[in-house]
């Protein structure tokens, strides 16, 4: 079992340095947006990270809620953490690549706005936690809400594509590889699964970590 | 009346009920004691529904928790240091809305005996707010016999009561016990425990660990078991 | 139709509560002509940017307001163990959001009769021969916020700081129904084509309908202890 963690360890840190590699190196110079367009390689991967991870929240507080069991409400509980960490990261690198190319770090579009949401959501998430004494009613809200902003999340991207669609004012193109070069696409596949693999990695020693701690807990707690 | 086999309550590392079983015969009146923590609230919680166990078996007067929830509940009344009672209604208002909820026939008629019997039918049309801390658990033993249920579960009712609070209380449950009422009762007093009821149940870290006729024990034994090493 | 009595017996019992001390009510009302006060100020009098924000503004003071009454609706059911005492009572849970939400909308209901004609009013909107759409739009806006709402304030009413907690879970989470609510009454007030309000009342009918029917679903989960 720990051989195996080890073994996934490596791997994704030879993944994250292929995918430097590659996004800083390998792959050519974009024409009209110049280097920064290199973003593009973390910043996308960072965002299909944080869906899965979030996709993995609802799925966990589903079976939390059907079982009962300590175990989903762990799994639940550090995908949030590691899925809000490149959530962070999107909005982060999202402006950076924003102010050079649109001329401003934010504009409030449906996807731009969503990830926002999308971020006050599991913030509120992992804050419910901290505010609720007793640990299984905390773990029981948490599920609820964890399934209710997941819903959420497709409700506010068609709720707010269809207000701007309703209002045509500056909609500006989204950054989607439309006719990327091969070359490109490698490097951003390459991208996207050593992000995938940094996420299994964190996920599994988070799980891990936040149960021994509980654990510590447990015993601090009970008499001896 | 109460059968509880192999039942537990656990979360994560943390385990709140171990493997707890017993069987508890109609009209016997059971004593509950453990230092706070070890597991009384949740066995109460348990039995009366307001929580799932994690695993075992608990059936009440026939109905099974797992599948008859609604009876169950029907077949229980519940009081604890909590009073249920709504402040800015009357105590008659509060029976009245006790009673549809458990869809009690001749409510009026009910009530006004219940409030008899629990000496309130002079302030029956007083808010509750303005009752003594004695009064609100006279209420709320009243609200918890409403639907005449054969079983009552008693979690610390006498907390926070004075002596002539209390005496009135112990005299109410008394009555209750000559009707062949089935009673569960968790408390911090051991000699109230050992003077008052037939059978004695201890909880220690979750575990039950002294079940027998309090008769048969000594205050001396109970103190020891309940102290902690 | 027992269930049908044990809704009734929860919203008479929690009417009547209100009635007596009038928190809720109270509280919801002047907070929202305080914010439709609040807002009126950060425009020039008589402005024709003040009527094209007039939805909006509406929304954010239901918003805000409607955050204070959910809050005391439902804090209000976990003093003195209320709570447990209704689940104690052998009915189906679920019957509890139902009434609750009832009573949420009601409360709400009474606050809107009085601020929405303050504030067609203050802002000079014209609302034309619509007012009995307008009033469908605020009523399908509270429903969907009302439900999300119910279920929240039961989760805030168990934290630790309650008057913080709800608006965090809630604000985020019921944005597209405020914003459809809002885009609804926009083109009601603005006497924009007709198409585009009944666009956008579908699709508020259509939010409302998934956020209750898994608030509904939900709602259980929260409950136990």
């Amino acid at each position: 079992m720990k051989k195996s963690y080890v073994l996934l360890s490596i791997l994704s840190y030879v993944a994250i340095l292929a995918s430097l590699y590659m996004a800083l190196i390998y792959a050519p110079t974009e024409k009209s947006m110049g280097a920064v367009q290199r973003i593009f390689y973390f910043h996308v991967p960072s965002a299909w990270v944080s869906f899965i991870a979030f996709g993995v929240v609802a799925v966990a507080s589903f079976l939390f809620l059907r079982s009962g069991a300590a175990k989903w409400d762990l799994l639940a509980r550090s995908a949030a953490e590691v899925g809000m960490l490149f959530l962070t990261l999107v909005l982060l690198t999202g402006p950076l690549w924003a102010k050079p190319v649109w001329g401003v770090y934010w504009t409030w579009d449906a996807r731009l706005t969503t990830s926002f949401i999308l971020w006050l959501i599991y913030m509120a998430y992992l804050m419910l936690r901290s505010y609720v004494v007793d640990r299984e009613r905390g773990a029981r809200f948490a599920a609820v809400f964890g399934i209710i902003g997941f819903l959420d999340v497709p409700i506010v991207y068609m709720s707010i594509r269809w207000w701007r669609t309703l209002h045509p004012s500056a909609v500006i193109a989204g950054s989607d590889g439309s006719g990327l070069e091969s070359s490109m696409l490698q490097t951003l596949l390459v991208c996207v699964v050593a992000f995938t693999l940094l996420f299994i990695t964190l996920l599994i020693y988070l799980y891990q970590s936040t149960m021994l701690s509980d654990e510590i807990e447990q015993l601090k707690t009970t008499d001896s | 009346m109460i059968d509880v086999r192999t039942l537990s309550k656990k979360f994560g590392a943390k385990k709140a009920l171990d493997n707890v079983s017993f069987t508890i015969e109609q009209g016997q009146y059971v004593a509950l004691l453990g230092v706070n923590g070890a597991g009384k609230t949740t066995l109460i919680r348990l039995l009366a529904t307001l929580a799932r166990p994690s695993a075992g078996y608990i059936e009440i007067a026939g109905f099974e928790q797992k599948k008859e929830q609604q009876q169950i509940r029907r077949c229980v009344g519940v009081m604890t240091h909590d009073s249920f009672l709504y402040a800015d209604l009357t105590a008659e208002e509060n029976l009245h809305f006790y009673g549809r909820m458990y869809d009690v026939d001749n409510l009026q008629d009910r009530a006004t005996d219940l409030l008899k019997s629990v000496g309130l039918i002079t302030r029956r049309h007083d808010k509750t707010r303005t009752f003594s801390r004695g009064m609100l658990q006279r209420l709320s033993l009243a609200r918890a016999v409403l639907h005449q249920p054969p079983v009552l579960l008693l979690d610390e009712p006498f907390a926070g009561l004075d002596v002539n609070a209390a005496d009135m209380l112990k005299q109410l449950l008394d009555s209750l016990i000559a009707r062949e009422c089935t009673l569960l009762l968790s408390l911090h007093d051991i000699d109230y425990a050992l003077q008052n009821s037939t059978r004695t149940f201890i909880l220690k870290q979750g575990k039950l660990i002294i079940d027998s006729a309090t008769k048969e024990l000594h205050h001396d034994q109970v103190r020891k078991a309940l102290a902690v090493p | 139709m027992k269930s049908l009595g044990h809704i009734l017996a929860i919203i008479q019992k929690d009417l009547l509560t209100e009635l007596r001390n009038k928190e809720i009510i109270m509280s919801m009302l002047v907070f929202s002509l305080i914010v439709v006060a609040v807002f009126n100020f950060t425009f020039d009098p008589g402005s024709e940017q003040m009527q094209k924000t007039a939805p909006a503004i509406l929304w954010v003071a239901i918003l805000f307001a409607g955050n204070l009454g959910l809050s005391r609706s439902l804090s209000r059911e976990y003093e003195n163990g209320r709570m447990q005492g209704l689940l104690l009572c052998p009915m189906d849970r679920s019957l509890i959001f139902v009434a609750k939400v009832i009573g949420n909308i009601f409360y709400m209901g009474i606050m809107q009769m009085v601020t929405v004609p303050v504030m067609i009013v203050l802002f000079g909107v014209t609302i034309g021969s619509f007012a009995g759409l307008l009033v469908l739009i605020l009523f399908l806006g509270t429903l969907g916020f009302a439900a999300v709402g119910t279920l929240f304030s039961t989760i805030s009413a168990n934290t630790k700081s309650r008057e913080i907690m709800l608006p965090i879970l809630m604000f985020p989470v019921v944005v597209p129904i405020i914003l459809a609510a809002t885009k609804s009454t926009a083109g009601l007030m603005n006497g924009d084509p007709a198409g585009h309000i009944w666009a956008w009342m579908k699709i508020l009918i259509a939010f409302d309908i998934i956020f209750t029917v898994a608030c509904y679903l939900l709602y259980e989960h929260v409950l136990e202890e």
